[in-house]
Order: C-alpha cells, then sequence, then structure tokens
C-alpha cells in the first residue's frame, strides 16, 4: 500500500470543501441585474432622469424658461417641444430647470433624513440607557408634528422660501422613522457574538458601533434610502403644490402650482401640467422599481442560503 | 506566583427588571478558581444551570449582582487601564457557534489580526502574519486554503479551528471555551479538542472548557465541575465523577449519557414506563 | 424471509445549482420490517435528513426527487400524487420532524392541533370517542391528561417533544420517521424521550427510522445502523455488527473517534473536511481523508458489497483484512 505522502501526490486534490472564490464586484452586480429586471429597469430610468437633467442645458436654451421669453399659450410645436404657458415660457427649458432642483431636494432631504437617522439609532441602540431614552422620546414626539403645519410656519415667517431652505425643512421631518427603524436593527445586533469578541479586543464604544455594527447595516440603509428620498421627494411635491415652496425658484411641484394657479385645467392648457407631472410619474416608478428589485434581490438571496 | 489566576468568590446573578420581586437567578453563590499551573477544568451543565452566565462573568462581559471576580487576586473591577488590558489580553474566549463569532462584513484575516495590533504584541504586518501562519498551522489548518476568505466560504470546523488559532496567538493564560465542539461535525470534535488538550500540554495555557457533554469534558479534563440551576453541585476528579458519583444530578448525568457498546444495556426498552 | 414493511430503493435527490445538479441523495435503498428501528447516521451534508423527507414528499422546490422507489404495503410513496401523500401522511407514514418542538403552534392548546389531524382525516367524529382518544395518546407518550388543554408555552421541551410525537401516531400510522428528535435538548431529557418513543412504537406496531449524529444513542436505539456520507449510504448492518465489526474506514474511523468513559486523553480525529455536495469528490467521496485510498478510488464510485444477509458495503476494500462476517442477527426479527 503506497505511504500517504505518496498517495497525496497522485491523487487530485479534490474533495476540499473550500468554496469557489466569490467573483469580483463588477460581476456579482452585473449578475444581480441580469436575475432581476426590475431592479435593472428602475435603475435605468433613474440614469435617464438624471442625464435628462444633467445635459438638458445643453440641448435648450434655458433663458427660454424666463417670463416672456416666448409667445404665450403656445401648443407644442416644432419652435417650443412642450410649447408655452400663460407668461411665455418655454415649457420644455422650465422643465429641464425644474427636474435637477426637485431631484436635489429629495436627495438632499433623503440623505440627511437616512444619515442622522443612523447616527442617532446606532448610538440609540448601542449604549440604551440616557441616550437611548432622550433619543427615543426626541423621534417619537417630533414624528407626531405634521409637516405641513411646521412648513406653513416657516412659509409665513420667511421672506422668501428657497429651494435649500425647503430642503432642510423636509429633512428636519425624515429622519425619524429610520432612526427608529436602525435602532431597533442595532438592538438585535449588539448581542450578536462577534460583538463580544470585539469587546474581548479591547474594543469600546464608538469605534465599535461604526466599525462592527454599521457595516452589518448597510444592506438595510441602502433599501431604506430609496424610500427615504422617494418620501421626501413626495412630501416636498405635495408641499409645493399647495403653493408652501420656493417661489421663485423652478421644481415640479411649482409648476404644478402654477399651472394651476393659472387655471391650466380649466384652459385646457393641458401642454403645461401634464410634462411635470408625467415627469413625477416617471420619477417615483423608477424608484418603486429600484427599490422593489432591492428587495426582492435581497429575500431571494436570503431564501437561497437558508 | 501561586494562587488563582482566575476566580470568582460567591458570585450571584440575577436578571429581571431592578426593582421586581420575583429576579430570576442565574447563578447562586458560586465560587470557582482556576490555579496558577496550566490546567483544563471542565464545567458540565445542561441549559439553565449558569454555565454560560459564568463564562460570562470570568470574561468581564457580565458584572456579578453580588460577589467578586478577580483577576490574580484583583477584583476586575477595580483593574486600572494597563493592567485590564493586560487582562484582556490574558484571558481569551472560545464561543459555540463558529458563524456567529465572525463579523460576516469582513474577511476571517481580520479576526486574526485585528487582536495582534490592538494589543501591540507584533511590531509590524509581516511579523502579524507570520505569527498568523504559524497558529493556523499549530491547529491543523493550511493558511493558504483559509487567509484572504470570507466566514460563509469556510466550513464550521475551519472557522472553529481559526479561533483556536486566534486565542492561541494572543499568548493567553486562559482560554474559556463555551460548548467549542457542539456545533462542529462529529468526525472533527476529536481533532479539535486534541488541538485544545495540547494547549496546556504544548503552550502552558489553561483551558475552562463548558459543555453538557460529560464523554468529551471526560477526554480532557483535569478536573470536573458539575452545575445545576446556578450551583455548584459536585466537583472531583474525572474518574470519581464518571465511576462514582455523589450528587443525584451527577449520577442522573452520567447515567444519561448511552453507551457506545450495544450489548450493555442502558435500558431504553423499559416496561416501567417514566413520564 | 417476511416482506419488508418500507422497501426503498435507489432514491435519489437533486437540487439544481450553478455547475449542474447536485445529488443530496444518491443511490439509497433499505428496507423496513414491522418492529424495527433503523438509524440513519451522518453528519451535515450527508443527506439523512433529505432521505426521510423525501419519503413523506416534503422536498421543497428547487430541489426534487430524481428516481427511486419507496414501497409501503403495496404503494409506490414517490409516485404518490398530491391527494393521496396527503392521505398518507400521519395516517400511514409520520413525521416527528427536527426542532419538533417549534412545529407546535404557539396559538392552539395541544386537544385543538391534535383534533386538527384527526379532523383532516376524518377521524373519531363523536366527541366522547374523541376526548377519549386524544387522552390515550398523551397516555402513551406519558404525559398527563390536563396537557390537552396547554398551550405549548406552558410546557418544557421535552414535554413538547413528546406531543410532537403524540401526534405522530395518532392515526396509528405504519412507520414513524424520527429527524434528530432530541437534537435541542437536555441530555437527561433525551433519554426520556427516547424510552417514549420505542414504547410508543410498540404500543402502535409501527416501524422507526431514526435520524442522527449520535452513534452512542443508535447503538442503543437501533436495531440496525445505516451509516450515509455525502449523499451515500457507505454501510448498513445490524448494529452489533457494525459496531463490533465495522468494514467502511470512515464508519471505523468515526466510532474509534468518539469519546467514551473507556478512555481519556485519546484523540483519534478523521483529518480533512467534511465533503460539499456541491462540488463532491470524484469515485468515492471519501477518499480525500481516508488512510486506505489507492488511485482506483478516486476513479470509480464503489458499487453495494453485500458481505452477508444483512451487512452491505460500498467500499472497495471492504473484504480486505478479514474475512467477511457471516450473518449474525437477521435484520428485523422480533426485537
Amino acid at each position: 500500500m503506497p505511504t500517504r505522502a505518496a498517495l497525496q501526490r497522485i491523487l487530485p486534490r479534490r474533495g476540499v470543501a473550500v468554496s469557489r472564490e466569490t467573483p469580483g464586484t463588477w460581476r456579482r452586480a452585473g449578475a444581480a441585474m441580469a436575475s432581476e429586471p426590475m431592479l435593472a429597469s428602475g435603475l435605468l430610468l433613474l440614469l435617464l432622469v438624471g442625464l435628462f437633467a444633467m445635459l438638458g442645458p445643453l440641448v435648450i436654451n434655458t433663458e427660454l424658461a424666463q417670463i416672456g421669453a416666448a409667445p404665450p399659450r403656445q401648443r407644442p410645436g416644432a419652435e417650443h417641444w412642450l410649447g408655452t404657458d400663460v407668461q411665455g415660457r418655454d415649457i420644455f427649458a422650465a422643465l429641464v430647470l425644474a427636474t435637477p432642483q426637485t431631484l436635489k431636494i429629495g436627495l438632499f432631504a433623503g440623505v440627511m433624513g437616512l444619515g442622522l437617522g443612523c447616527i442617532l439609532g446606532l448610538l440609540a441602540g448601542y449604549f440604551g440607557g440616557w441616550t437611548d431614552t432622550v433619543v427615543r422620546t426626541l423621534a417619537d414626539v417630533v414624528m407626531t408634528i405634521p409637516g405641513i403645519a411646521v412648513l406653513v410656519l416657516v412659509a409665513t415667517n420667511v421672506r422668501s422660501m428657497t429651494v435649500a431652505l425647503m430642503a432642510v425643512i423636509v429633512a428636519g421631518l425624515a429622519w425619524m422613522y429610520p432612526t427608529r427603524t436602525i435602532r431597533a436593527q442595532t438592538l438585535s445586533m449588539r448581542e450578536r457574538p462577534y460583538v463580544d469578541i470585539a469587546r474581548l479586543n479591547g474594543m469600546g464604544g464608538l469605534q465599535l458601533v461604526f466599525t462592527e455594527i454599521f457595516p452589518n447595516l448597510l444592506p438595510y440603509i441602502a433599501a431604506s434610502f430609496v424610500t427615504a428620498v422617494s418620501s421626501a421627494m413626495l412630501a416636498t411635491i405635495g408641499l409645493e403644490a399647495l403653493g408652501l415652496g420656493p417661489q421663485n425658484e423652478f421644481t415640479l411641484g411649482m409648476m404644478i402650482f402654477w399651472a394651476q394657479y393659472y387655471g391650466a385645467i380649466l384652459r385646457n392648457l393641458w401642454w403645461w401640467w401634464l410634462p411635470p407631472v408625467a415627469m413625477m410619474a416617471l420619477i417615483f416608478i423608477a424608484l418603486l422599481l429600484t427599490s422593489t428589485g432591492m428587495d426582492r434581490l435581497v429575500n431571494r438571496r436570503l431564501r437561497v442560503e437558508a | 506566583m501561586t494562587g488563582a489566576l482566575l476566580e470568582v468568590r460567591t458570585a450571584s446573578v440575577a436578571f429581571g427588571a431592578p426593582g421586581s420581586k420575583t429576579p430570576q437567578w442565574a447563578l447562586r453563590d458560586v465560587s470557582l478558581s482556576l490555579p496558577d499551573t496550566p490546567s483544563i477544568t471542565a464545567i458540565v451543565g445542561e441549559s439553565g444551570s449558569g454555565k454560560t452566565t459564568l463564562t460570562r462573568l470570568l470574561l468581564g462581559l457580565l458584572q456579578p449582582t453580588a460577589g467578586t471576580v478577580l483577576y490574580q487576586g484583583n477584583r476586575l473591577g477595580q483593574l486600572d487601564g494597563t493592567a485590564f488590558a493586560a487582562y484582556r489580553r490574558e484571558v481569551q474566549a472560545i464561543f459555540q457557534d463558529p458563524y456567529s463569532v465572525y463579523n460576516p462584513f469582513y474577511k476571517v484575516d481580520r479576526s486574526l489580526l485585528l487582536p495582534l495590533q490592538r494589543f501591540g504584541l507584533v511590531a509590524s504586518r509581516d511579523e502579524a502574519y507570520a505569527r498568523i501562519r504559524q497558529c493556523l498551522e499549530a491547529v491543523g489548518l493550511r493558511p493558504g486554503d483559509t487567509l484572504g476568505r470570507y466566514p460563509h466560504q469556510l466550513s464550521g470546523g475551519q472557522r472553529q479551528r481559526i479561533m483556536i488559532a486566534r486565542a492561541l496567538s494572543l499568548r493567553p493564560r486562559v482560554i474559556v471555551a463555551d460548548e467549542p465542539v457542539s456545533m462542529v461535525d462529529a468526525s472533527l470534535r476529536a481533532t479539535i479538542l486534541e488541538s485544545l488538550y495540547r494547549l496546556k500540554t504544548e503552550q502552558q495555557v489553561s483551558l475552562l472548557y463548558v459543555t453538557h457533554d460529560l464523554a468529551t469534558a471526560y477526554q480532557i479534563a483535569d478536573r470536573i465541575v458539575v452545575m445545576f440551576n446556578g450551583e455548584i453541585v459536585e466537583e472531583g476528579e474525572p474518574e470519581n465523577i464518571i465511576h462514582a458519583p455523589q450528587h443525584p444530578y451527577t449520577r442522573a448525568l452520567v447515567a444519561a449519557v448511552p453507551p457506545l457498546d450495544p450489548t450493555v444495556s442502558w435500558g431504553l426498552e423499559t416496561t416501567e414506563f417514566v413520564a | 424471509m417476511e416482506q419488508p414493511l418500507l422497501d426503498v430503493r435507489g432514491l435519489h435527490v437533486e437540487f439544481p445549482t450553478a455547475r449542474g445538479p447536485a445529488r443530496a441523495v444518491d443511490g439509497v435503498s433499505f428496507r423496513l420490517n414491522r418492529g424495527m428501528r433503523l438509524g440513519l447516521v451522518g453528519e451535515s451534508g450527508s443527506g439523512k435528513s433529505t432521505t426521510v423527507l423525501a419519503l413523506m414528499q416534503l422536498i421543497k422546490a428547487p430541489g426534487r426527487i430524481g428516481g427511486g422507489e419507496a414501497w409501503l404495503a403495496g404503494d409506490n410513496l414517490l409516485a404518490m400524487n398530491t391527494a393521496q401523500m396527503r392521505q398518507a401522511r400521519f395516517s400511514r407514514i409520520a413525521l416527528v420532524p427536527q426542532g419538533a418542538m417549534n412545529s407546535l403552534n404557539p396559538v392552539l392548546t395541544v386537544r385543538a392541533q391534535i383534533d386538527d389531524l384527526l379532523d383532516a382525516h376524518g377521524q373519531k367524529p363523536d366527541p366522547a370517542q374523541r376526548l377519549q382518544h386524544v387522552a390515550g395518546l398523551l397516555q402513551r407518550v406519558g404525559l398527563p391528561e390536563t396537557v390537552a388543554d396547554q398551550y405549548p408555552h406552558q410546557l418544557s421541551g421535552g414535554m413538547k417533544q413528546r406531543v410532537c410525537i403524540a401526534i405522530a401516531i395518532a392515526l396509528s400510522p405504519q412507520v414513524i420517521l424520527a429527524d434528530e428528535p432530541t437534537s435541542a435538548l437536555d441530555v437527561i431529557v433525551q433519554k426520556q424521550v427516547m424510552q417514549t418513543l420505542i414504547h410508543a412504537q410498540k404500543e402502535i406496531g409501527a416501524a422507526i427510522v431514526l435520524v442522527g449524529h449520535d452513534m452512542g444513542l443508535m447503538a442503543q436505539f437501533a436495531h440496525v445502523v445505516g451509516v450515509m456520507y455525502a449523499g451515500r449510504l457507505v454501510e448498513i448492518a445490524p448494529v452489533r455488527d457494525i459496531f463490533a465489526n465495522p468494514r467502511h474506514p470512515y464508519t471505523r474511523m468515526l466510532i474509534s473517534s468518539l469519546p467514551s468513559f473507556a478512555t481519556r486523553k485519546v484523540f483519534r480525529g478523521i483529518p480533512g473536511v467534511a465533503p460539499s455536495i456541491v462540488n463532491p469528490p470524484s469515485g468515492c467521496a471519501f477518499h480525500p481523508r481516508c488512510p486506505k485510498a489507492e488511485e482506483r478510488c478516486s476513479r470509480e464510485v464503489p458499487a453495494e458489497d453485500v458481505l452477508s444477509d444483512a451487512h452491505r458495503v460500498r467500499c472497495h476494500f471492504a473484504r480486505v483484512g478479514g474475512a467477511a462476517t457471516a450473518a449474525t442477527a437477521q435484520a428485523g426479527t422480533t426485537p
């Protein structure tokens, strides 16, 4: 019978149960896209909207969005692709200016809300005690304040509402729910054995929270991000449509407000209110597809691994 | 230095909301000491016996409701920064679940590298990796197969052995192992138990082996401590505990281990039926 | 030789992976006689749980039964359609699943859960008879009648497990499959539950297949032990035979690696890692870890070698190193 050493040389090294290498990040991203058409189409739509917002000014002269730049109440035609409004603004140009503004508000508010929610939720969840009590009470109280009331208050006391101010206010109203949910996640992660091991390594407090717990929340945060952005945008547009938005700047919500203010529906100037509505619908559909697609992707992985 | 390395004195731990009338006592007046010389002490008990609570006390992850935990004669709560850091380095742990002890976000290298760097045991990354490789080989793993991978890419046995390698690399004086083989396949248990046993014989490391499996405790321990319902009911040499148990619970525990010989009767087919 | 009660032939279970189908159960065959207790032993990935789940047609998609037959008193369990299988489950073949304690509905009393099962099979509709039947079931598993009106959270782990056994025998099935029934229980309770299982089996005259990884328990519980590795049944023999004279290197090494109260400080582990069924070793799945492996072992899957009436092995060298054992105990005679 051959010696063990001799056998090692003859026998091919199969049967070692260690699994194959994880393919590179791009490969995995590509595979994720291919398997989840919802996610892929959602992201594609977002990309198209983003390109529209960024490249739009190159295609059209944004000066046309000024009052009196063109003859008013023109139907869509060769010269003005989406027509003009009662004050002579080219609708297409206005759309090109308004879309990035709305996106900016939504993004800013979503990022701020989620970011603040993360920090507060992590600290409250991990440290417990007084930190937790204060954060929790604050979140619960502010959650019950209706956004409209706050905005009406601010709008009536400010000389002119701007996009920046709007974004800050919506962000201030968007952090409570993420705080609560991330706190809950942190509470459960805190009990994991790898946190014990980290403590045995002499790690404590903040460093532990941000190097051990936070990275494992990333999938959850990524999923929440899309929801945060879309609810921020919805809140903003709703408020703007009521006239509480920035008066002198272009946003999709304001376009709707002005259209309605000047009776565009009654006067059948459909080319005025339809484009912003369609753009909004597109953005929301894209966000919905992305978030549903991501959810399905993550859940499918969980089901297969179980 | 003679005396106890790590000990608890009349420690009790209660769980329950403060001020509640009926707190749950996980540990009641438990005293245990690990001697200075390298030894293997097995703590045997079932669920609810308090053995896990005891390990968390000894590891400083939990404060006792009453009683004290001492390291080298000093109370844990009173150790200053340097002394506490020394305690953290010299008392290490191996936990039951070989999966959840790893942060799934990072590669396993980090689990091995981080403590070495934090405790200032190595001067450079190269030195760290040299030591890591040595320790991995000491537990029967090939560094090439294990380093650079994520936890989910390795088997349970490999992950548990990496944890042992990690504990080893810190040159501790005591390793507290809480059910280290119960979630590992039967064929690998003997190999892992052997690695743990060699920690004492070759590395002069004391081991506190916590388990519900009396047979493995008998295999490696110098001393067996039996716990039930938060208290220590019996302790002694393995031969005595297994072949001449005194306490009724110990007797029941010994009788509950099925003999490996089919010709020996264990009393499964009893006519007086146990309710 | 009497007709076997359960005759499993060539059971194949596979599930699809990126590299093609992975064989979770690969050509497993065994026979069960009345009153017999078969123990299926193996480690994670050996396919032992999958085998019993397949017999109940409980394999979840994308896994599927790839082939084989399972004859229970003249019917092929694997060929039954949904309606027939639903009828057969628990009335002819019952399962005590892994973590059975968690299979109990937390918002229903024990009685309600047993009633559910009896109603689904249209058994004992008369209320007086029903009450009597439930009381009788609980008594058979050594539980007082008062347990019937309690909720699962009011019962201990061992008691919950016994309720699950009561449910399994409620319709007096011919075969009981028990998948690691005591893994989550403390050792002392474990013995009581195993006693319960045997007592219940005798009361209804059923046969049992016990799936587990504890060889010691098998030594005491089973009449016949089957060892599974990487989805294949590598050795099956009467219990005394397999402990006294294991012919497969894996069985041999497994038995000698187990701790006992006979020796201390001796460790005989099996080197290497457990095989992956997604990417299994070629030929004999054990060859990377086998001290007797030769070049042939990596090429050819060992065919089944029948050493005697009851002792079967899958190893190229089963007969080497000593005469094959003569049939010592025949499988399936009265226990």
